[in-house]
């Protein structure tokens, strides 16, 4: 046989420059986070690293947040950049345990964008905004040259009262609490996709968006023994239960036969070979609660239609610290870990 | 999801497993061709119910990670021209070259789009005749038909703004590469079961034939690997070598003729160099004369230089087979998948990357803490 | 190179111009046209396992199931085997 060559090329830095995967919700985002915003801006409730901020104001605890909306393509099965915009900013202060109330939204518009995309988008907003139950209060319009935009960036911020009653937050997570999540998962990543050029396929997926106020209410109501709530969006199911191990310093252990993803979302990942564990989500969250409320509290989402197929797929261990195990469906086991960029189509 | 569902029961793996255990009598060594089957295996914790007897070691199943640095370099060149649209499956977009990757470049503003098929790049050509559409066409016999097909329909209906950069590698010279190294360890194959549906398996007859050892074509969800184990264990433990099928439902032994045609009507055999491990002889697939002028490096004379600095990694050791991912000094430390030494990190399923994100757990934690596969059934 | 999933063939179009043949094949519920130029004899209702947009060949439903049979087998021989052994050495 020839020479063996063993050296492979030293890799190029990734701090220089600002990479799309910085925004994929997973391990390059929260770096991004870590070294460059939180040192800047460092006050306790950002170093709660929660989804939205929990402030106290004149004896009231207020929950504080906002998001910004970059989705291409604009229009998909489902829904439209504004429903996302609604509905995402409604559940980032759901998961703070708190009722959402006011939204503004901020919109920054490219040249040419068709003043009918533009109503079309308005429209599902109004109608999102409608079935939250939240007021969109006040605004803001900009627009830009042509090709400097994707048609349209959306930011919303959101107000809402916090109702829970006791603390909701990483911090309150603890060993023996149960895992459950809302509902099948990857819908929303693979409703993209399939309208996303090179990858399309005819697929009755439509997007999972929608609002979680009231199932997350209705748990209180019955007196559930919250400890943390997360909404799963980019970076999926994985990412989320990564965030909130670490920020917690608790081991998880999940079941992967228990994961509910529906069939057409699992042929989508099949042929494009991702993991639903790590495709977006829109209208879906994970809950920790205490471990004997877990029964319960699977009975009081499944009268909703949005967490018809609520399940308990985990519980929380006191270790390894931050990491996430999985046992699969021939029963071995292996880590599930932070994604790392995005999650991209292979055909290895 | 139906033939693919059912090879995922784990009933069926316990008693799969209970039947290796019961054959195996020595320690024996074998190497998954696949980086797919490298995938399933750290997925789904396969290890954990195969008997401590049985080491797997990972093969160079894996085209993202043994494409030469030149022609990375290359595309990323060509990507960067203000004309093209350079399009390619997933997988390559985050293995770096020199200095910079696909990704990279596209941060940097080319027009780099991932596609799903060849003929989805065809498609592009057809829709933007203002620009000249390139498409990446990596990957073993497995993807050759793919690929010969899209330069073939653009032969035909003329289309002239279409181009392929070609990185074909074929997996026979590779085994007999690893096979011929004089620190090889490994006793048995379990062949890359859809490379098998296109070529069949007559070629690896002679191999097995050479180097008297068991190669048996194997799938790729954990009951087909399960089974490919524990043939090539019942094989090693009688003393046969022959080449079995355990992948029956969808491999002949003559393979996909149609395929088989097209490819050879445009690709020849020609020598590549395959990254981690230097220059084996017909090794790849190159285009025929008659459809040169699709070939993107005969259209494009774009001039790289490029750069194999030493470096701590060990892709080629690992490549071959010869070192698991865990005895390098830099796994898990210096690189990781956010910042990789070499290729096998970077793709998901090249072998450092599935030990990083599926199998690290094992060595973190104490035996006591692990799973038993003895316990089970 | 390695991924190819195995979809349901649901209709089959004859292309005339190249003589290509294509079709719909469904994976779960989500179906995607695929190219079966590789595989003349697929027909409506065949599983062909895709590969990147082509169908590289036709699962064989019988030998599919074959590995279940056998292992169906073995665990009633497993069965048979440590009943007989409990009645050797009975009292």
């Amino acid at each position: 046989m020839n020479e063996v060559n063993l050296s492979c090329p030293v890799p190029r830095p990734a701090d220089d420059f600002v990479l799309l995967a910085h925004g994929g919700g997973g391990k390059l985002t929260n770096q991004l986070i870590e070294r460059i915003f939180l040192p800047a801006f460092a006050c306790a409730p950002l170093e709660a690293r929660h989804d939205g901020a929990s402030l106290n104001f004149n004896g009231q605890r207020l929950a504080f947040t906002t998001d910004s909306y970059v989705v291409r393509p604009l229009v998909f099965p489902g829904g439209t950049i504004g429903d996302l915009a609604v509905n995402g900013t409604v559940n980032d202060l759901a998961m703070c345990g708190a009722r959402p109330l006011y939204l503004s939204a901020g919109f920054i518009l490219e040249e040419g964008l068709p003043m009918a995309t533009l109503r079309a988008v308005v429209e599902s907003m109004r109608a999102a905004a409608a079935r939250a139950g939240v007021q969109l209060v006040t605004g803001d319009t900009k627009v830009v040259d042509k090709g400097k935009g994707d048609g349209v960036f959306i930011n919303t911020a959101g107000i809402g009262v916090v109702e829970a009653g006791k603390e909701i937050s990483p911090g309150a997570v603890r060993a023996g609490d149960a895992i459950i999540v809302s509902g099948d998962l990857g819908a929303h990543g693979v409703a993209i996709l399939s309208v996303r050029e090179g990858l399309e396929f005819d697929a009755p997926v439509e997007s999972d968006t929608a609002p979680l106020w009231e199932p997350v209410h209705a748990l209180f109501e019955a007196g559930i023994a919250v400890d943390c709530l997360r909404d799963l969006t980019r970076g999926g199911l994985s990412s989320a239960l990564n965030e909130i191990a670490s920020a917690a310093r608790v081991g998880m252990e999940i079941s992967e036969r228990e994961v509910p993803v529906r069939e057409a979302v699992r042929g989508a990942c099949e042929i494009l070979g991702l993991d639903p564990l790590y495709v977006a989500n829109e209208g879906r969250f994970v809950a920790f609660v205490a471990e004997q409320d877990a029964g319960r509290a699977l009975d009081v989402l499944r009268q909703f239609p949005v967490c018809r197929d609520a399940a308990r797929i985990g519980v929380v261990t006191g270790s390894p610290a931050g990491m996430v195990t999985l046992e699969s469906r021939i029963g071995g086991r292996r880590v599930l870990d932070m994604l790392s960029g995005e999650q991209l189509p292979r055909i290895c | 999801m139906k033939f693919l569902d059912e090879y995922r029961d784990s009933a069926t793996a316990d008693q799969l497993a209970r039947s290796i255990r019961k054959t195996v009598r020595r320690p024996w060594t074998l190497m998954e061709v696949c980086g797919g089957q490298t995938h399933t295996i750290v997925k789904s914790g396969l290890l954990d119910l195969l008997p401590s007897e049985i080491s797997l070691v990972h093969g160079p199943g894996c085209p993202v990670c043994v494409t030469p640095v030149e022609l990375i370099d290359r595309s990323i060149a060509i990507a960067a021209l203000p004309q093209t649209i350079f399009c390619s499956f997933g997988d390559m977009l985050r293995v770096p070259g020199s200095s910079k990757s696909l990704l990279d470049v596209k941060a940097a503003g080319a027009d780099v789009r991932i596609v799903y098929s060849p003929l989805d790049g065809l498609k592009l050509a057809r829709a933007n005749p203002s620009r000249e559409v390139v498409f990446f066409a990596v990957g073993f016999e497995t993807t050759a038909p793919a690929n010969a097909m899209a330069v073939w329909q653009a032969e035909r209906e003329g289309i002239r703004n279409f181009s392929v950069l070609v990185a074909h590698v074929l997996v026979p010279p590779a085994m007999e590469a690893i096979l011929s190294s004089p620190n090889c360890r490994i006793q048995g194959f379990l062949a890359a079961g859809h490379v098998c549906t296109v070529m069949g398996w007559e070629e690896y007859e002679p191999i097995s034939r050479r180097w008297h050892v068991p190669i048996v074509v194997t799938g790729f969800e954990p009951l087909d690997l399960l089974e490919g184990v524990q043939m090539s264990v019942a094989q090693l433990e009688s003393g046969r070598a022959e080449v079995e099928n355990q992948y029956r439902r969808a491999v002949k032994r003559e393979g996909n003729r149609p395929a088989q045609q097209r490819i050879a009507e445009v690709f020849e055999v020609a020598p590549r160099k395959w990254r981690g491990i230097g220059e084996i002889p017909s090794s790849g697939l190159r285009l025929r004369e008659r459809y040169r002028a699709f070939d993107a490096l005969e259209r494009f004379h774009v001039g790289v230089e490029s750069v194999e600095e030493p470096s701590e990694c060990i892709a080629g050791l690992v490549l071959q087979g010869l070192k698991k991912p865990f005895e390098c000094p830099a796994f898990g430390t210096r690189c990781t998948p956010e910042t990789p030494l070499g290729a096998p990190m970077v793709s998901s399923e090249g072998a450092c990357a599935a030990y990083y994100l599926y199998g690290r757990h094992k060595h973190e934690r104490s035996e006591s803490e692990l799973p038993r596969a003895a316990s089970r059934g | 190179m390695c991924l190819a999933i195995p979809g349901k063939v649901v209709s089959v179009v004859e292309e005339a111009g190249l003589g290509l043949r294509r079709g719909k094949v469904d994976f779960g519920g989500v179906q995607k046209e695929i190219c079966l130029a590789y595989t003349p004899e697929a027909a409506v209702g065949d599983y062909v396992l895709v590969h990147v947009g082509f169908a590289l060949s036709v699962v064989d439903p019988e030998e599919a199931q074959k590995i279940f049979d056998t292992l169906t087998e073995m665990q009633r021989l497993e069965e048979l085997e440590s009943t007989a052994d409990l009645t050797e050495s009975g009292p």
